[in-house]
């Protein structure tokens, strides 16, 4: 039976459980993001200024270009580069992980359960030593090569590379792009994909009009989770590019560190509004596909 | 499996157990080379525990850890508990978004963001330095938060509500039905909440690289600081320990939850016995 009556004890102590965190989160969740437009938008005297941000999209720095130096717009460049590294990163993270989330998700519940707990396990161990193990193994002196030289196929120069940086990347979230479209693809209907089996499709158009479709959901979260911290990144492009491979993450980071605070604010401001832009589009995206 | 998805599944775990391998290895190394193994040897293992100032980080890490994520558990259930009942539709719609700000939005940009309202607070109050263990906490306890309520919320919505109604039918008080009725129910919940946060605090490196202060140093930012210099085997000595306690705290958790389901069918099979003898 049901207490029609209205319960005043209960109604109270629920919104008294709710009320710590609702205090928490805008004092420790909105209002600090107020700040980092607040300090974007002033200059050390707390007056007004768009100095940081025009300082953003038009400083420039020269760089040795073959016979010459050019001039380029140094902070369009590093956000361009990682950019494009963490763009390279996501989609080798797909490609590798979409067939292997697929092969987990068809195997014996056991066996899924031993190589998701695999999966997982590299992401126990801190990032940074992780980090710095593959420029142990990257390095021109290191392990590969001296693998390399053992089987007499020479050497390779990787480390200080933009590769290397992508390789770093691709091993550190790797992870957050399987399990995601693990999860979708162990909750599809195996039924519609045998059904469009005997209707006569073949694998291919099985993958292309039956699984793919499905597994867009965890898709899209996969390419969230890995797109987002690799295009924020400070310390992987320090340590497997040198340091010659500024990314966006190092132009705030370097700022912070030179205690620039309204600048480091106006990039960080920057890059908020350009990650919100493209994930409402890719939201969209997503859902005009979902409604098709 | 097919012969081919075998040895794919193979090259994907060389790849994500390669460096983890090497790591271990060379851990054990006689010389203080990274890439050249020159024999066994437990040497790295002794200067790492003669080594003060990372033991004082380890502390460090544990004692934020464990308040950051008994904290962040408590509240988090807390929320979870009241916005499950929000009954206004933008209320709970605000409240979710606030909630997936820190799980979206890049590290480096919740650790920027905490950073500077720390330190103009600070100096409004006229603090020259204005971060330590203090805002450190509230950092870890922020990006928390959202972990523990994604775990409980969906806890409490599969939960039977007429549970805690027909305790309170029968005299309980509110309180009392949701600590006798409610919690076992959603308990499950709560303690993968705890271990998520418990984890992810301990991990942390770019939230608390920007939060921290006062020579307040923990174990991720030591290793930063570490890998600064040139490191030796001791850092691997380091993550080889690490390693092995996380392992045992994942089996463990394992068997904590397939026990905790079991004791969970087990009691609904013999309530479900009781029932149908009455």
């Amino acid at each position: 039976m049901k207490n029609n009556k209205p319960n005043r004890g209960l109604a109270l102590m629920q919104r008294l459980a709710l009320a710590p965190y609702s205090v928490w989160s805008v004092l420790f969740i909105v209002v600090p993001l107020l700040f980092i437009a607040y300090y974007a938008f002033t200059d050390s005297a707390f007056h007004f200024t768009t100095d940081n941000i025009t300082r953003f999209f038009t400083a420039t720095s020269e760089v040795a270009d073959g016979d010459g130096v050019k001039l380029v717009r140094t902070y369009l460049v590093i956000f361009w580069r990682s950019l494009r590294l963490a763009v390279i990163s996501t989609l080798i993270c797909l490609v590798l992980g979409y067939p292997f989330a697929y092969l987990i998700s068809r195997a014996k519940p056991k066996t899924q359960g031993i190589l998701i707990t695999l999966i997982m396990i590299p992401m126990w161990m801190n990032f940074l030593i992780r980090t710095y193990a593959w420029m142990t193994i990257l390095q021109d002196t290191g392990i590969l090569n001296g693998l390399l030289g053992l089987v007499h196929l020479g050497r390779v120069h990787i480390i200080g590379t933009e590769s290397a940086v992508v390789i770093g990347m691709v091993y550190d979230y790797f992870p957050y792009m399987i399990l995601p479209i693990y999860s979708v693809m162990t909750k599809m209907d195996v039924r519609l994909i045998e059904a469009a089996h005997d209707l006569g499709c073949s694998g291919a158009g099985v993958l292309r009009r039956v699984i793919w479709p499905l597994s867009l959901p965890g898709v899209i979260s996969g390419i969230t989770m890995v797109l987002i911290p690799s295009i924020s990144t400070f310390y992987i492009s320090q340590k497997l590019g040198n340091g010659k491979f500024y990314l966006i993450g190092d132009a705030i980071e370097s700022q912070y560190v030179a205690n620039n605070l309204h600048f480091a604010a106006a990039i960080a401001f920057i890059l908020m509004v350009i990650l919100l832009i493209s994930m409402a589009f890719m939201q969209r995206a997503a859902n005009k596909r979902a409604s098709v | 499996m097919k012969p081919i998805s075998k040895v794919y599944t193979a090259l994907i775990m060389i790849f994500l157990f390669a460096p983890i391998a090497i790591l271990l290895m060379f851990s054990f190394n006689g010389t203080k080379s990274l890439s050249v193994f020159s024999g066994f040897s437990l040497h790295w293992y002794q200067e790492l525990f003669r080594d003060e100032e990372t033991l004082g980080a380890v502390k460090n890490t544990l004692i934020l850890a464990v308040s950051a994520s008994l904290i962040s558990t408590v509240m988090g259930t807390a929320a979870a508990v009241g916005m499950d009942k929000l009954k206004r539709r933008y209320l709970r719609a605000a409240m979710d978004v606030v909630t997936n700000i820190p799980m979206i939005n890049p590290d480096i940009i919740t650790g920027i963001s905490l950073m500077l309202m720390f330190v103009f607070v600070g100096r409004f109050f006229g603090a020259a330095t204005s971060l330590n263990f203090g805002t450190m906490l509230i950092a870890h306890i922020t990006f928390c938060l959202p972990y523990v309520i994604l775990q409980v919320l969906p806890k409490i919505q599969q939960m039977d509500r007429s549970l805690p109604e027909a305790a309170m039918d029968l005299g309980c008080t509110p309180l009392r039905a949701f600590f006798k009725v409610e919690v076992p129910e959603i308990f499950p919940g709560i303690i993968t909440g705890l271990i998520m946060a418990f984890t992810l605090s301990l991990d942390d490196f770019v939230i608390s690289y920007f939060t921290t202060g006062n020579g307040f140093q923990t174990l991720p930012i030591r290793i930063y600081n570490m890998t600064k210099k040139t490191v030796t085997p001791k850092m691997y000595a380091l993550a080889t320990i690490i390693f092995f306690v996380i392992l045992i705290l994942l089996l463990l958790s394992n068997v904590f939850d397939a026990n905790t389901a079991q004791t969970i069918k087990e009691a609904r099979e013999k309530k479900k016995a009781k029932s149908k003898e009455v």
